[in-house]
């Protein structure tokens, strides 16, 4: 056995491992905490790059825990799908991380410090826990540890935050539940909870009433958790007051693991046969592009720049979901199948986790909440504004960024599905984009001064010819962030011409049989 | 113990009640953890344990109590039960030099049979995951007890 095998498995269980080491060691010394978090986390970010690499050459890995054969025991299951959204979730988590340490220093008590990098580090574990798993019960094990965790770090700043977890907590509870009974059903007709296993045993019961009903239940189950309209009304309190870095691990990451999870129980446990038997992906569609509308609308009308974010997140979240919803009937080798959803979830983990950050400078440094009181900034905070302009402008989709290249992959998409009302959504969201992100840049570089605004807040700040640019430990990750918004948009297009189709994306169309290989 | 510190006026039935059952408690909580036979559950002593402890607290104050068992020795018994029952999976891949998966046993036979061990190794396994998860739920309970006691107190002395 390779190691590179026992990768999977590790980044799991040393990250439980680790979380608890910063509580012992936060007893000894408060500042290691964050330390111990960044080094574990980059160690694992480092681990998922090996197994990306591994499944890209070699092949799938197959990991049975214990020894056991998989209907009977626990299997770990690492294909291109999930050793890509393993990079994201690990490299997401080491930006947030880094920004975190002087972030909390600033905004946290002293005595929360040891437990919000412990919480942090079992969220980390939970959310690889959740990728890597093969087993559906275990998947549902993970993402209760995913959502506790978040549940407490949404919390950890006190007041109006705790009605905003607790909203999410009943929220999150009732999704979980419902996907728990889904696979209850599925495990009272098949008998196993191994997916590779209840892929062989479901296809002579496509026609059973309960494996439809199984399907529906997890659908909504997981449209509660990734905030699919009209089941979002968790997200908008718990993205905006949550600490900075967890909202941006919320909206760049946590939602696109519950994406992530939709996408496996669909394709690897259910198959493209059973989605053709009834119209559940167009309905997907319809429902993610009144998403799209009506994040965007609503983002329009926010006062608050987090708040603003969040709704700007529920419609981005109906960008992915409406190319999971056309995945099964394109079949195009560069933008059919799963590529411009998955090609997404990359995207929106780099665009919005630099706003998320940017968002939370303003707030580390002036209190600024509120999109009025951003007036003048754009000179006082020039690296900080400047990635703030990149991830907006990434967001409307001007070319090369990310966003731009999430939006011709979609078109494309359109055109070849037929469907031009779609086409005319997109169009008409980046447009609304537009409006909402040029509001917060007019009011950053065009708006005079601004000094009664915030200089009673921090007055020591507003000193003439002082720099007010954020520390560097919060700089290096909104920048990078920022940075990546640009490059990876090149990335994407340039393979283009290049490969024929992108490999990380082509090899998992080629795993459930989607786009070119439509048989 | 001091009752006028607390507030409370301690009653010498309920102490001496306490005082003669905590350990038949203890020895019972260690018992259902370990199990008569095979494995037992590693939960459900873990609640036992914490029980004595909280009937302990109840008794005699939680000034005393926390005297009994500080913060730092929770944090340090919350993370020995993780330790335990994530390491007896680890101790599999580090023995076999990653040849093994998680929690394999059966890879690393030879060591277990030149250290003796060969035919009590399903065994230790067991008690060592169920010992583990005991002391984590003991743990887990008694903070959780006691974030609940302290701000009673707290708002007392405020009233």
């Amino acid at each position: 056995m390779l190691l590179v095998e026992q990768f999977p498995v590790l980044i799991v269980t040393t990250g439980v491992f680790a979380g608890y080491t910063i509580l012992i060691a936060g007893l000894v010394n408060r500042k290691s905490c964050a330390y111990i978090f960044l080094s574990v986390v980059f160690s694992h970010l480092i681990m998922s790059l090996f197994i990306l690499h591994h499944v890209l050459t070699v092949g799938t890995i197959h990991y049975w825990l214990g020894g056991w054969r998989p209907p009977w025991g626990i299997e770990y299951v690492v294909d291109a799908l999930n050793a890509y959204i393993l990079v994201i979730v690990l490299f997401l988590s080491l930006m947030a991380g880094l920004y975190a340490k002087r972030y909390e220093e600033h905004k946290l008590e002293e005595r929360k410090h040891v437990t919000y990098f412990t919480l942090f580090q079992l969220l980390v574990a939970g959310l690889c826990g959740v990728v890597v798993t093969g087993d559906v019960f275990n998947m549902y094990v993970l993402s209760e540890i995913v959502a506790l965790t978040a549940y407490a770090l949404i919390a950890s700043p006190g007041g109006r935050t705790l009605k905003a977890s607790y909203n999410y907590l009943v929220m999150g509870s009732v999704g979980i539940c419902f996907y728990l009974l889904g696979i209850g059903f599925l495990y009272s007709v098949t008998g196993t909870l191994n997916m590779a296993d209840m892929r062989i045993l479901l296809p002579p019961l496509y026609q059973n009433r309960l494996v439809f009903v199984a399907y529906a239940l997890i659908l909504v189950g997981f449209s509660i958790k990734m905030a699919l309209i009209p089941l979002h009304t968790w997200l908008p309190d718990a993205h905006a007051f949550a600490p900075s870095e967890i909202s941006a691990m919320l909206s760049g990451i946590i939602i696109e693991v519950y994406t992530y999870a939709f996408i496996r129980i669909s394709f690897s446990v259910f198959t493209v046969d059973f989605l053709r038997l009834l119209p559940i992906f167009d309905i997907i569609s319809w429902i993610a592009a009144i998403a799209i509308i009506y994040g965007s609308v609503l983002a329009i009308a926010q006062i608050n720049l987090k708040r603003m974010l969040a709704y700007s997140s529920v419609s981005q979240m109906g960008y992915i979901m409406l190319g999971v919803g056309l995945s099964i009937s394109t079949r195009s080798a560069l933008w059919g199948g799963l590529t411009p959803a998955l090609m997404h979830i990359l995207n929106h983990a780099l665009m919005k986790g630099c706003l998320f950050l940017v968002a939370g400078a303003f707030i580390y440094k002036f209190n600024a909440w509120n999109i009025t009181d951003l007036r003048g900034l754009g000179r006082k905070m020039p690296w900080t504004c400047g990635a703030f302009v990149l991830a907006a402008i990434s967001m409307i989709g001007v070319p090369p960024s990310v966003g731009f290249v999430t939006k011709v992959y979609l078109i494309f998409a359109f055109v070849e599905a037929g469907n031009f009302i779609f086409m005319a959504i997109l169009l008409l969201s980046a447009l609304l984009n537009l409006v909402y992100f040029w509001r917060v840049i007019e009011i950053l570089y065009m708006r005079p001064g601004g000094e009664e605004g915030h200089s009673e807040h921090h007055a020591e700040h507003a000193a003439p010819g002082k720099s007010e640019e954020i520390p560097l430990f919060m700089l290096i990750p909104v920048v990078t962030l920022a940075s990546l918004c640009m490059i990876m948009g090149i990335v994407w297009l340039t393979e283009i011409p290049i490969v024929g189709a992108i490999p990380i994306l082509d090899n998992v169309n080629k795993l459930f049989g989607l786009g070119a290989y439509t048989p | 113990m001091n009752p006028e510190s607390t507030g409370y006026k301690r009653d010498v039935i309920i102490q001496t009640t306490a005082k003669l059952m905590v350990p038949f408690i203890l020895v019972f909580g260690l018992y259902v953890m370990m199990g008569s036979e095979g494995t037992g559950g590693g939960f459900q002593g873990g609640c036992i344990l914490a029980a004595a402890y909280i009937l302990y607290v109840t008794a005699f104050g939680t000034e005393k109590g926390r005297v009994m068992m500080p913060e730092s020795w929770n944090t340090f018994f919350t993370s020995l039960g993780l330790y335990l029952y994530d390491g007896a999976g680890l101790v599999a891949i580090i023995l076999s030099l990653a040849a093994a998966q998680f929690l394999n046993y059966s890879a690393i036979w030879p060591l277990a049979n030149i250290l003796g061990i060969a035919e009590a190794r399903g065994y230790m396994v067991a008690f060592v995951v169920d010992v583990g998860i005991g002391i984590t739920v003991m743990a887990a309970f008694v903070s959780q007890f006691f974030d609940l006691a302290w701000k009673e107190k707290e708002e007392e002395k405020g009233e």
